[in-house]
């Protein structure tokens, strides 16, 4: 290693040398997906203290169900729940807990709400939960055990930015993406996957997986079952893994619409098939919870389910956690309830955002789930060109004070696409921020 | 390619018969070559023929390849083979109860202190809920521990923990919060700081014996190098400058780089307690070949002795050295017997280390609610005094017991000062003075006995005999009993 290396590697005129993970920018902290939230943090909105602030768009968090949160554990006596049913010797347990096996009350907690999510369409065995401080940690952790440095996971665009950092920051590991477009509404096609993966062998990567999101992020819309289908057939020809990431799978409007690809496997005997497949989950946005760090990684295969267990000794669920929200999340007619509950919430916030789009003549993809709608700006656009998309989103941040997020940082083939997040907000905001982009398009209409 | 020798018989006569067949076999071969390079490059031999339908791939018996793991994944899912590991999931299927269980195996391999947990239950069932719920008009929200909060920990914890930490360590060290990152146990605090100061492939030296989990803690992900430095009970097993000298220039020959040097303070397994002079040793080492310090204090409440704790931080703040290549890690597992809870420290004089740690800090947080429980009960500082006071104090009646206890069966343990076991000399009770020897013994001491202890092997120690001895989760009348069992064990060797 030269000279000039060593001294980028070494800042604030100290001479000890940092590691290349430590100096590397694949954190991605200085996009702009990123940058919207400092000018948040900056001067952020609030009803009566101040109203110009910039309203956070760009922050899927899901705050809509806090309520129905809040009476369950009122009611249920926190403290009881907190040690478990047997109070004081509960402590102990608590105290001391720290199995990389997880309690197996909360695995049987966490294996019934998924099913309960899938109506029921699909069996989890506990055993194969593995948990992990959140979906990022469970998405890294799986890089780790499906890929080697340098190796590839072909990941869908346009997907959340945050798997530049958590797929390829420490592992090494690279993503190679599957362009889909709005001419079939961004579903991934036999195509599509047949070049990322070509474009992969001719750089001389390795492909060892493929990353989808169920329902996806940034389009706030779930894969149909026959491009789950079709996807798991082509990574059965290429003898590669199958990665699901269905964080928002409680999240869709509507429940018959959503095919897990636990659905799929469920039907299939064949080991070798099976157990490629592999599905993340976390309660941070169905259950708005992300302050709880609570993840899961369900693995069809055994090798996995017990390499990820002995890894996540890096990434635990505390023990307070596991035992507060066991009782919650096995308490069926609670479950039952909230899944259904948040649903139309989210449902009823969605056709009120997409309605008042159109009303601004701005059109949405239609979209079926999540916390945020896909916008179409391209019209807007001066030049059809990236820089043209972050001039705009520029502008929707300074004239707006709207933070939302643009496609080019969703790596989005086509420009001129914005990510919008209804969820994170009252309902009053919501109107505001509606508003504002009325008044925004009138203006524009009059030049 | 088979060379084929056909049309021998044809050709007749001697010279013939050799033309014969060399001529074909010649046309033959250049033919095969030519046909070769026709060809066209062969497919990935795991990729199937996409002609072959959805059912014909789902159903049995079509030979689809396993789908594999990566080459790092490999060696973690294998069954340990270290006897740190194989004794606690030993003890796991036949576990102590002094009520239920009395032929039980006794654990002595988990260093976990269960010393004061009246004291901290009590705190609990008082303060609980108060501290969980804050909120302005005392109504239960739960916004304030649902929702995102940054990934390096609450400014109030951070500060809380600054508070703590100077506290046990004697108050001569005032720490920095903003130097602080909060990390989800003292195993994510060790992998972030391997991942933040060396390269794959690079090593870091550490003094021998060492704990076990760091093992894994460090290689599993990181492909960092641990390179040990042997230490001597002639010493106490306290490290020296030329033996680091000695290690760091081995490495170098061997063409490994060093990026740091990792030692625990007090030590485990042996429970030392480093001077203020081998701590600037260690420093001044570390400046001279320009390396990292990592300073592992997660015993630092735990001490019991009449030795003085001395914090990293204290010297690296002294001036006399370059600060930011000194890194300290500490939690709350051990001191305060929480592991359950995950909550540990990353501490650095770097700033460029904290930042970075503090964006990797997503992949290991500490939950809001924990947090907040968390910074109630470290700034409640008269509980914490009078726990820590006891915590202590509890800690070296044990000792004394335990080793009062061997001491009478003719076994003599390492001087300590600090950490939940004790550092104890078997020699006298081994087959033969080796490695083997020692197993044996390990062996023995589990399926005879029936006492987990962990042998120096599983810690690299390089003196055979040594065995670390965690007494912090025993009740007194427990002693007694593993006495007995070691005494019957000797007893057995000697007829």
């Amino acid at each position: 290693m030269g000279l000039p290396l060593m001294m980028e590697r070494s800042s604030n005129n100290n001479n000890v040398e940092l590691s290349r993970v430590a100096v590397s920018d694949t954190h991605g902290e200085d996009s702009p997906y990123f940058a919207g939230w400092k000018a948040y943090d900056e001067n952020p909105y609030d009803e009566s203290h101040n109203p110009s602030g910039v309203i956070q768009m760009g922050l899927a968090e899901n705050q809509v169900s806090f309520d129905l949160l809040e009476t369950y554990l009122e009611k249920k006596n926190p403290e009881g729940s907190m040690w478990g049913s047997k109070g004081a010797p509960g402590f102990r347990e608590n105290a001391l807990f720290q199995d990389y096996h997880g309690l197996k009350t909360f695995r049987q907690a966490m294996a019934s709400f998924m099913e309960q999510i899938r109506g029921g369409k699909a069996r989890f065995d506990p055993d194969r939960i593995v948990l992990t401080a959140g979906a990022t940690a469970a998405n890294e952790l799986l890089t780790f055990i499906l890929a080697d440095p340098n190796d590839a996971l072909l990941v869908p665009t346009p997907y959340y930015p945050g798997f530049d950092r958590d797929l390829r920051w420490r592992t090494g590991v690279k993503i190679v993406p599957i362009h889909c477009d709005s001419s079939n509404h961004f579903q991934i096609t036999p195509e599509a996957l047949e070049s990322a993966y070509q474009t992969a062998r001719d750089a001389n990567i390795r492909v060892r997986g493929v990353l989808i999101t169920n329902p996806s992020n940034p389009l706030g819309a779930t894969v149909q079952k026959k491009v789950l289908e079709d996807l798991l057939d082509f990574c059965v020809r290429k003898n590669i893994h199958l990665v699901s990431d269905e964080i928002y799978s409680g999240s869709v409007f509507h429940a018959s619409e959503f095919t897990s690809v636990a659905e799929i496997v469920e039907n299939i005997d064949d080991v070798s098939v099976k157990e490629r497949v592999h599905i993340v989950y976390s309660l941070s946005k169905d259950l708005g919870l992300p302050g709880f760090r609570v993840g899961t990684i369900y693995s069809y295969n055994d090798n996995v389910v017990r390499t990820a267990r002995r890894m996540s000794s890096f990434t635990l669920v505390s023990s307070q956690t596991q035992h507060m929200l066991a009782s919650m999340l096995s308490d069926e007619e609670f479950t039952e309830k909230y899944i259904r509950i948040n649903r139309e919430r989210l449902r009823r916030r969605y056709d009120t955002i997409v309605e008042g789009l159109k009303k601004a003549g701005i059109e949405c993809l239609k979209g079926n789930a999540g916390l945020f709608c896909w916008m179409n700006l391209g019209f807007l656009l001066e030049k059809k060109t990236k820089d043209g998309e972050l001039q705009l989103w520029d502008v929707i941040l300074k004239e707006l004070k709207l933070n939302i997020s643009p496609g080019s940082s969703c790596h989005c083939s086509e420009v001129g696409w914005f990510r919008v997040c209804f969820a994170n907000m009252s309902e009053n905001t919501l109107e505001i921020a509606l508003k504002r982009i009325h008044e925004f398009m009138d203006r524009r209409r009059r030049f | 390619m088979r060379l084929i020798v056909p049309l021998r018989g044809v050709i007749q006569g001697r010279g013939g018969l050799f033309v014969g067949s060399l001529i074909p076999c010649c046309l033959f071969y250049f033919l095969q070559l030519y046909l070769k390079r026709r060809r066209p490059p062969p497919s990935d031999p795991t990729e199937l023929p996409r002609t072959f339908s959805r059912t014909n791939l789902f159903s049995r018996g079509n030979s689809i390849g396993r789908v594999r793991v990566s080459s790092r994944a490999v060696p973690v899912a294998k069954p340990s083979d270290s006897p740190y590991y194989i004794g606690l999931e030993r003890v796991k299927t036949d576990p102590y109860d002094r009520m239920t269980n009395t032929d039980g195996i006794i654990q002595l391999g988990l260093a976990e202190s269960t010393l004061c947990f009246d004291l901290l239950q009590r705190w609990m069932s008082e303060n609980l809920m108060e501290s969980m719920m804050q909120s302005d008009d005392g109504e239960f929200d739960i916004s304030s521990i649902a929702m995102y909060k940054p990934f390096e920990g609450l400014l109030e914890l951070r500060v809380a923990f600054a508070d703590f930490m100077s506290r046990i360590m004697g108050g001569n060290v005032s720490f920095d919060p903003s130097n602080m990152v909060i990390t989800a146990g003292g195993t994510p605090a060790i992998e972030v700081l391997a991942f933040c100061l060396a390269d794959h492939g690079n090593a870091f030296l550490i003094p021998t014996p060492y704990y076990p989990g760091f093992d894994r803690d460090i290689k599993f992900r990181t492909g960092v190098e641990l390179i040990p430095v042997h230490c001597r009970s002639s010493d106490n097993f306290t490290v020296t400058v030329s033996a680091l000298e000695q290690a760091l220039n081995q490495a170098r020959k061997r063409g490994s780089k060093v990026s740091g040097i990792l030692f625990s303070n007090p030590s485990n397994p042996v429970g030392n307690i480093l001077s203020r002079e081998t701590l600037c040793d260690i420093l001044r080492f570390a400046q001279e070949k320009n390396i990292h310090v990592i300073s592992d204090e997660i015993f630092a409440g735990s001490v019991y002795g009449d030795k003085e704790f001395v914090s990293m931080a204290e010297i690296a703040g002294s001036g006399e050295f370059d600060k930011t290549r000194v890194h300290i890690i500490y939690g709350l597992s051990k001191d305060l017997s929480i592991p359950g809870f995950r909550a540990g420290v990353i501490y650095s004089f770097h700033e460029d280390v904290v930042n970075a740690a503090k964006k990797l800090m997503r992949f290991s947080s500490v939950p809001v609610l924990v947090q907040r429980i968390l910074i109630s009960l470290l700034s409640d500082v008269r509980f914490i005094e009078g726990y820590m006071a006891a915590h202590r104090q509890r800690i070296r009646d044990k000792h004394i017991r335990f080793v009062e206890g061997l001491k009478q069966l003719g076994i003599p343990c390492a001087e300590s000062g600090g950490g939940l076991y004790c550092w104890v000399d078997m020699s006298s009770l081994l087959t033969s003075y080796s490695e083997k020897g020692e197993l044996e013994l390990f062996e023995k001491l589990l399926t005879v006995a029936k006492i987990n202890a962990t042998p120096g092997t599983a810690c690299y120690c390089i003196e055979p005999g040594w065995f670390r001895c965690c007494f912090t989760a025993l009740a007194d009348e427990d002693i007694p009993v593993i006495m007995e069992r070691i005494r019957q064990l000797a007893e057995s060797f000697r007829s």
